[in-house]
């Protein structure tokens, strides 16, 4: 069974692995609360906080939701949506931005 | 593995042509279908940003304290469910053993419990805000913001509801012998697709300053 | 345990479980048939709603109708051809082709399968119940904000709309994740995705189409019926929405839909066409990367509905050209098509001729695209009836033509019987001539500036003309209709009994019984060719009858033969899916009602998916 599979490489699947990753989640999201008290230029925090957001959805997406040991059709499928809305949410962003401007 | 358990095995998983589970497919698929649905929710909330022309204004209501209490609630409970995921996963792989497979199991629902709390946790954090908003005359439909943030939250909060509905259901089953680690896998990847919608949200919403 | 035999035996009860072996079934080749019968329905419905626009628009200061009539019209015509003609009839081909065309014995979820259909019927039902209350919904088929909004449309007309449009969206992403997870892992021993047949393919790309254009347009339903039902202000100007969001958001799925109304008939036209030139596809894998393109694109050109808003030349440019760029993988399968002709012996039966009908005004409804995507045309045309021309000839000329050929192609396979051919070339030519009088000139009366969805028109114009030859020319239209609906009973009743395989054709369906026993294969095949069919008949020489190798005949039959006891164990009948579509259906239906209905409806779905997930998939054979 391919799943079954997948799993018995232990070096992911152990309890310690876990845990470091939820410390990694941790720190970057006090990082994230502490912009809210620090006086950050706008031009900079947006990026920030927007690098600070993706590494925590990248890290949840690969190693809890285990797409990095998965199939890549997995992948495929999450990321094709993913992409789509991301160019979508731009695309409408500037065009709203133009009416309003 | 009893013999009765191999049997139901077997049967159940059919030979596939790329060798993947069915349903594993289905709830990926659906969750890529999922992220246009809250993209566009997330869309909307973006572009209605700072269009309102009335109060309250989001700068002067939302609580970054609280909410960062309530995102690290449901941050946590993906912890959980990982875990939860790992003792169904050992239970089903300690063969013959049957001490160690009744310890990991007890493990995986020790986990998957807490997970269900946690999340019910975040509804609680989410229900307490949106009362603490209406006592400060933030209504659906006060103005624009109050209808794209409720709307927004709203759905992700009844995702979140599903999910502890899911999640406590497997393990109601569990205790009947008719969970699977793959009923946990799946339960899991919803319920993780929606902590990283809370992650999105978290950042877009509370964090970028209005 | 379920043989051939004893399937068909158990068949022959009395009525009653006779039908509860329809409400109950997960066959995907009885869905397939509630799918075709369903949606024919209401092709006759939305066709009698269109006879009646153009009743009323063929003199000037029509009388026939009122305007608030007229408006119902139009938008149930429109509404029902799209959501509850085209999308379920191609639904209807997906359901009962796609496990025999790949050598599967089902989809991977037969209960889903159901749920699906029972979805769909509650959603259209709930939709066409509002003519009950005289309140059908009247905002167009695209129901632009704020004509929606309480204001300019009190009472439940557009939540009818709104809410049954929910619930067919439900229906479609289930169905859409049903057919591409089929594709992806049932596919048989050899069926490597570059053998699967192009209507294969077809349903793969319209299945990613729909899971992924269908979440759009639920978030603008919801964001309206919020706004109607509890007063939100994602629309309202005044409060500072915008109802060019409805626009967008409307858009960004209507376009993807446009190609998930179109590439199902560009997969039954890539199975006829072969078939009945005795050539194999040319250009397989270009007609593969086309549809797959064409997929891709569908998401970049949505707001070229909308060059007459105001977006600014740089985005109307970009549109303009991502929309122009489609033309390039369309045009690629229009000269694959007319190779896969070329040089072939063409044998002209009536599933050919309508495929050859497509080809041709598909091409014709395919050059007035570009037009309407260069912007400074687009301006001129916009909401002309020259739009109204184009898409009929996109979509009747396009789609129904190849589901009709469809329906001649593979109702030998559905029912066991030869439909009519004389009877069948009639309704051909009747319904192509028909269509071409019927829309060619309403791109003359558009370029003479006649609007859309105006209920009466001032004598004079210059458009008189034309307006009556189009009514008339709609009634051939409705003639070839009947035509086709004799030619259906009929040939249902006392049609010719058609074999195994009565075209001589390529794909797996034709090596198994008409109609196909419940569990399709007694033995899933070995795939090893693209055309598997024919290889089997023919070997390498594609149809060349020199080099028969075996008959069709022995083909299909060794499996009746064998003494061996084929124990092919079928999922269990369920009556849960229909349960669970019901409690949806009332949960949206209890918006428009009391919201304590919905709680009713929501606890009855809920109820319901407990239950279905509790029920065993089938009863464990008793040996093992």
């Amino acid at each position: 069974m391919s799943t079954e599979a997948a799993h018995t490489d232990e070096a992911h699947a152990t309890t310690g692995h876990y845990v470091r990753i939820a410390i990694v989640l941790t720190v970057l999201t006090i990082l994230e609360v502490a912009t809210y008290y620090v006086a950050i230029p706008f031009a900079l925090l947006v990026p920030l906080l927007l690098v600070l957001a993706g590494t925590k959805f990248a890290l949840v997406v690969a190693y809890y939701m285990h797409l990095r040991y998965d199939s890549k059709l997995f992948s495929g499928f999450f990321f094709f949506g993913f992409t789509i809305e991301i160019l979508l949410l731009i695309a409408l962003m500037v065009l709203f931005g133009i009416r309003s401007g | 593995m009893s013999d009765a358990a191999v049997a139901h095995e077997a049967q159940e998983e059919h030979p596939t042509s790329t060798g993947l589970n069915h349903r594993k497919i289905l709830m990926w698929a659906f969750l890529g279908s999922e992220c246009i649905f809250f993209g566009s929710l997330i869309t909307t909330y973006l572009v209605y940003r700072g269009k309102s022309v009335v109060g309250p204004y989001p700068s002067e209501i939302l609580n970054i304290p609280l909410t960062s209490i309530s995102t690290f609630v449901l941050l946590m409970s993906s912890l959980a469910m990982v875990l939860a995921l790992a003792g169904f996963e050992r239970a089903a792989s300690a063969g013959a053993n049957e001490d160690r497979k009744r310890r990991e199991l007890q493990k995986g629902r020790f986990w998957l419990l807490m997970t269900a709390v946690l999340g019910t946790g975040f509804l609680g954090f989410q229900a307490y805000e949106f009362i603490e908003f209406v006592h400060h005359g933030l209504g659906l439909t006060t103005n624009l913001f109050g209808t794209t943030f409720f709307v927004l939250t709203g759905f992700h909060g009844t995702h979140v509801g599903v999910g502890v509905l899911w999640l406590v259901s497997i393990l109601v089953l569990s205790y009947f012998g008719k969970v699977k680690p793959l009923d946990v896998e799946l339960g899991g990847l919803y319920w993780h697709f929606v902590d990283i919608v809370w992650i999105i949200i978290f950042t877009l919403i509370y964090l970028i300053p209005h | 345990m379920a043989t051939v035999a004893d399937v068909r035996t158990q068949e022959r009860v009395s009525t009653g479980a006779a039908i509860w072996s329809w409400v109950t079934t997960i066959d995907h080749k009885r869905i397939g048939v509630l799918y075709f019968v369903t949606s024919l329905i209401y092709f006759i419905v939305a066709g009698f709603e269109a006879l009646l626009i153009r009743l009323q628009l063929a003199t000037p200061e029509g009388q026939l109708l009122d305007s608030d009539t007229y408006n119902q019209l139009f938008t149930m015509h429109g509404t029902a051809m799209v959501f509850m003609v085209a999308m379920p009839m191609a639904a209807a081909f997906f359901n009962f082709l796609i496990p025999l065309m790949i050598g599967a014995r089902d989809v991977a979820f037969p209960r889903l399968n159901a749920f699906s259909y029972w979805t769909f019927l509650g959603g259209s039902l709930l939709m066409h119940s509002s003519f009950l209350f005289g309140q059908a919904p009247d905002g167009g088929w695209f129901g632009y904000a704020n004509l929606t909004s309480k204001e300019y449309s009190p009472g439940l007309s557009i939540d009818f709309w709104g809410l049954g449009l929910l619930v067919l969206g439900v229906a479609s992403v289930a169905a859409a994740l049903n057919f591409i997870i089929t594709i992806i892992n049932l596919r048989a021993p050899g069926m490597t995705l570059m053998r699967m047949p192009v209507f294969v393919w077809m349903t793969f790309v319209t299945s990613f189409l729909i899971i992924f254009a269908f979440p759009a347009i639920t978030a603008a339903l919801i964001f309206l019926e919020f706004d109607r039902l509890f007063g939100t202000n994602f629309y309202e100007v005044a409060e500072g929405g915008d109802p060019m969001l409805w626009q967008h958001l409307f858009w960004v799925f209507g376009h993807p839909e446009v190609y998930i109304l179109v590439l199902p008939g560009f997969g039954i036209a890539s199975e006829i066409l072969p078939t009945f030139s005795r050539k194999p596809i040319f250009g397989y894998s270009a007609m593969v990367f086309a549809a797959v393109s064409i997929g891709f694109l569908g998401f970049s050109v949505w707001a070229h509905h909308m060059f007459t808003t105001g977006m600014g030349t740089i985005a109307d440019a970009a549109f303009a050209g991502s929309t122009m760029l489609i033309a390039i993988p369309t045009g690629i399968k229009m000269f694959n098509w007319v190779a896969t002709c070329f040089g072939g012996r063409i044998s002209f039966t009536t599933p050919m001729l309508f495929a050859l009908g497509f080809l041709t005004t598909f091409l014709i409804g395919g050059l007035t695209g570009p037009m309407l995507a260069a912007v400074p045309l687009d301006l001129h045309f916009q909401d002309s009836y020259f739009v109204v021309g184009h898409f009929h000839y996109v979509l009747f000329g396009g789609l129904i033509l190849a589901l009709m050929g469809g329906v001649y192609y593979w109702f030998p396979k559905i029912t066991g019987r030869m439909m009519d051919e004389r009877i069948g070339k009639w309704h051909f030519w009747i319904m192509f001539a028909g269509m071409n009088l019927t829309f060619f000139p309403m791109h003359f009366v558009g370029l003479d500036g006649m609007p859309r969805r105006v209920g009466t028109y001032a004598a004079g114009m210059g458009w008189d003309f034309w307006n009556m030859f189009i009514t008339v020319s709609a009634f051939l239209i409705g003639v070839s209709i009947l035509v086709f609906l004799w030619n259906l009973v009929a040939s249902y009743v006392k049609g010719v009994p058609a074999g195994n395989d009565p075209w001589d054709a390529r794909t797996l369906e034709w090596a198994i019984p008409s109609p196909p026993p419940e569990h399709n294969f007694d033995e899933i095949p070995h795939i090893t060719h693209r055309d598997q069919v024919w290889f089997d008949k023919y070997g390498d020489g594609h149809g060349d009858a020199a080099q028969l190798r075996k008959t069709s005949a022995a083909v299909a039959e060794p499996a009746e033969d064998s003494d061996e006891e084929h124990e092919v164990h079928m999922p269990d009948p369920s009556y849960w899916p229909l349960l669970v579509s019901a409690g949806l259906t009332i949960a949206a239906a209890g918006l428009m009602i009391h919201i304590a209905v919905s709680v009713f409806g929501v606890a009855w779905t809920i109820i319901s998916v407990y239950a279905w997930s509790l029920e065993p998939a089938s009863t464990p054979p008793e040996e093992h």
